[in-house]
């Protein structure tokens, strides 16, 4: 075991970019379940994404045209959620399932010539002397636009949950939509325009494994982290701010037990790749011991009547 | 005075009913005006009109002299109309002031509104903090929280769909002070009921409504509730008559019953005595929440009592289940009719299946009798006159008065010997209580013992023989209503706080 092979500066730095896919769809989804809507596809529109990106970044040669893409990728998948629940009025578990197999497949299909390819690097956000500073300028300074996009969505989102006109009626959408309809706010509007921003942050988070963690393109290659997305919202109590601690705590944790795993440290294997899983819930569930609980819309369908 | 709003031959149609047919009615400014209906009579597709929330097929309206058509429900706002609703469109994780703010065009910042809805509540008389959640409110807490939310506004008409029903009697008091304050300041309320009393002490002038067609107009102090009543139903009403019968031998005698209650804010039962005879109808007054609920379960055998408290024709009843005591021929009808008495989201023949399975013989050796549910369903429709297109409808698509005779008929019909029904009447229009009442009779000089649970005392002087109070899980002797006065009634309901006797 060689504990001095983990240079704890690149460690943390590391921590925090591979926190930031599972921020990324996590904070999307939040917003999603706080319109009452319950998105199972966010697997689907995150691998959507990491592929759209990845195809664009490559012939562009443009990470910020292929982010982008990722985007509207990630939104365009999830059009299709919004008009099956809200349109047709299907279940949304099932149609959330669905997206998630039409989205693995559809990614797949699309990325069939580009395995093996290496994309163009996404350069850090160049933040001058802010950079050099020792130990915080790696830390805090030394990152790609994303992760920094990935705080400020986050943030923004709390603020206006909070603060804002707009998002006491999200809330109350997605606490109420049979009151909320009665009050004249059009219901099905903003689920599809909450389901939309879920899609496109979904895209991002997957892009962000294509182009910058991985970064090639692989088949299945999100391997799961739309899920833990989904659950980290629910064990943060559709909180924001507790959506960032919970990714970061997992991101963090796995990135750390990827660098025992690498120093030989004489904990079986199986136990340290579980570990970011035990402990984020551990401290999520911890935290959600207050009274807060879920929307009470959650994952009904609103039909109007009368 | 010209009139605030004017409606002319509005008419609305759903797919095979006419909820609205050319109906016309107008609303002077101040004026308190009530819109009464039984159940089914379009009273509230008329409002949702004025609302926005539903679009008429022809007619017009008229605000203040210039045509008003308000698209939706923020027009409406805007135009001066507010409405609070019989089911509260609340948001129960939300604040008091969050709540008040969703309902406004353009609210103020939160610090601001805070203050006006504490002014405001001052003002009339409602008693409200900004910063509470909603979901933690009473029903009238939660009935001011619509109210203030709509006066925030400074509406010029406030419509307000059956606002006493879920009131207790002060609660009710206090409303009608704000009502009245209101109306002097030139504030045009429409008032929608069918409480036919309330209507004659708060109200200037009332429209009729009968199958989606104005019937008469009347004003509601000179005219008595009464000619009210039969104008709504469009029949001369019957007063329930109880057929001149005799009692018999004991069929159910409960014994120094004790049993805690299963619901924390529930009412344990504190050695509770009396018997009921063959043919005869015990009444059992007193404000909900005293026991009734737990009483209700132990003789229907959801709640478990002790050896030797409940006895059936002489058997000791303890040990024996719901199920059982279903075959044995004590029968129950509880309060709650969602959820508790019937399963909302099955069909009305599956919920006649739920109790009727044993006695109905629409079971046997565990595969069930579709054909003859169905048929059983159909006759507690039939007999019953529950409004709906067919036994196949889910029990949630009933409005709570044809839930309601439902709900009785299907006991009523399986011939119990012993019938408990906890607020028979609750909620039901008129007609549709004097026929519930009749049934209840009529099983009783059938043979049955029946125990009617109330909280209308005027119901049980109508048709109980005897009469007992419960109050605070204790009850009082039983004794016979004939000769009864109210002031005797109000001793045996002793502490009875907040009982109204005689309000309807």
């Amino acid at each position: 075991m060689d504990l001095s092979a983990i240079n704890p500066i690149l460690l943390i730095a590391a921590m925090i970019a591979a926190a930031t896919p599972i921020l990324l769809a996590a904070i999307g989804e939040l917003v999603v379940e706080r319109a009452g809507v319950l998105n199972l596809g966010v697997e689907g529109m995150m691998i959507t994404g990491a592929v759209c990106g990845f195809i664009i970044t490559v012939n562009t040669g443009s990470p910020t045209i292929g982010f982008i893409a990722a985007a509207v990728g990630g939104a365009v998948l999830s059009l299709l959620f919004a008009f099956l629940t809200q349109v047709a009025l299907a279940n949304q578990v099932a149609s959330g399932l669905a997206l998630t197999l039409f989205g693995l497949g559809l990614s797949a299909l699309m990325g069939q010539s580009y395995v093996g390819i290496k994309p163009p690097r996404t350069e850090t956000t160049p933040l001058g002397p802010l950079a050099d500073i020792p130990v915080i300028g790696p830390i805090v300074f030394g990152h790609d636009l994303i992760v920094y996009l990935g705080l400020a969505i986050v943030a923004a989102t709390w603020a206006v949950l909070t603060f804002t006109r707009v998002g006491l009626v999200l809330r109350a959408v997605g606490e109420n939509h049979d009151a909320a309809h009665a009050l004249g706010y059009k219901v099905k509007r903003i689920r599809t325009l909450a389901i939309l921003f879920g899609g496109a942050c979904a895209g991002l988070g997957g892009a962000y494994i294509s182009l910058i963690r991985v970064p090639q393109w692989t088949e299945g290659m999100t391997a799961g982290v739309g899920w833990i997305a989904l659950a980290l919202v629910v064990f943060a109590s559709w909180k924001p701010w507790r959506v960032l601690l919970g990714a970061y705590l997992f991101g963090g944790i796995t990135q750390l037990q990827l660098n025992l795993q690498g120093a030989g440290v004489a904990i079986p294997v199986e136990y340290l790749a579980m570990s970011p899983y035990v402990v984020t819930i551990i401290v999520l569930v911890i935290l959600s011991a207050d009274k807060s609980r879920a929307p009470g819309s959650l994952g009904r369908t609103f039909h109007a009547s009368g | 005075m010209t009139d605030l709003l004017a409606l002319r031959g509005l008419t609305k149609a759903y797919p095979g009913v006419v909820a609205n047919d050319d109906v016309s009615l107008a609303i002077a400014p101040g004026e308190i005006h009530a819109l009464l209906g039984e159940n089914g009579a379009g009273k509230s597709t008329l409002v949702k009109m004025i609302y926005g929330l539903v679009k008429p097929d022809a007619g017009q309206m008229e605000m203040q002299g210039s045509t008003f058509a308000p698209s939706d429900p923020r027009a409406a706002r805007g135009a001066g109309v507010g409405m609070v609703f019989q089911h509260f469109s609340l948001f129960d994780a939300l604040s008091v002031a969050e709540n008040i703010a969703l309902g406004m065009e353009t609210p103020p910042p939160m610090r601001t509104l805070a203050a006006r809805i504490l002014e405001v509540s001052d003002t009339y008389g409602l008693p409200l903090s900004p910063d509470r959640t909603v979901g933690d409110l009473s029903a009238g807490e939660r009935q001011r929280v619509e109210i203030i939310r709509c006066l925030l506004q400074d509406p010029k008409l406030l419509i307000m769909d059956e606002p006493t029903s879920v009131l207790t009697p002060q609660e009710v008091e206090i409303l009608f002070e704000t009502l009245r304050k209101l109306s002097a300041e030139g504030t045009a309320i429409l008032y929608i009921s069918h409480k036919l009393e309330e209507i004659r002490a708060l109200c200037d002038a009332a429209t009729i409504l009968r199958g989606g067609k104005v019937v008469g107009t009347c004003v509601p102090r000179d005219t008595s509730a009464r000619d009210m009543a039969e104008l709504m139903v469009g029949s001369t009403l019957t007063t329930p008559k109880a057929s001149s019968h005799s009692t018999g031998d004991v069929a159910l005698a409960v014994t120094g019953l004790s049993a805690a209650s299963p619901s924390a804010f529930g009412m344990a039962l504190r050695d509770v005595t009396f018997d009921v005879h063959v043919g005869e109808v015990l009444g059992i007054g007193g404000v909900a929440g005293n026991g009734q609920d737990e009483l209700l379960a132990v003789l229907s055998g959801e709640l478990a009592a002790g050896p030797g408290m409940v006895a059936f024709q002489g058997r000791d009843m303890h040990g024996i289940g719901p199920e059982a005591r279903r075959g044995l021929g004590v029968l129950s009808a509880p309060e709650e009719r969602l959820g508790h008495a019937a399963a909302p989201n099955m069909s009305l023949t599956e919920n006649a299946m739920l109790t009727g399975a044993a006695r109905e013989g629409l079971a046997r050796r565990g595969l069930l009798d579709w054909a003859k549910t169905r048929a059983f369903a159909q006759r507690i429709i039939s007999d019953f006159d529950v409004r709906t297109p067919g036994p196949e409808n889910a029990a949630r698509s009933l409005s709570g008065g044809n839930l309601q005779k439902f709900v009785i008929g299907r006991e009523v019909l399986q011939k119990p010997d012993v019938l408990v029904v906890n607020q028979p009447t609750w909620g039901v229009d008129a007609a549709a209580a004097a026929a519930i009442r009749q049934a209840l009779l009529d099983l009783a000089a059938g043979g049955a013992a029946v125990v009617v649970i109330s909280q209308d005392l005027d119901e049980l002087m109508e048709i109980s023989d005897r009469f007992a109070a419960l109050n605070e899980g204790q009850l009082s002797a039983p004794r016979p209503t004939a000769g009864l006065d109210v002031e005797q009634i109000g001793l045996m309901l002793g502490g009875a706080h907040g009982m109204e006797v005689a309000h309807v």
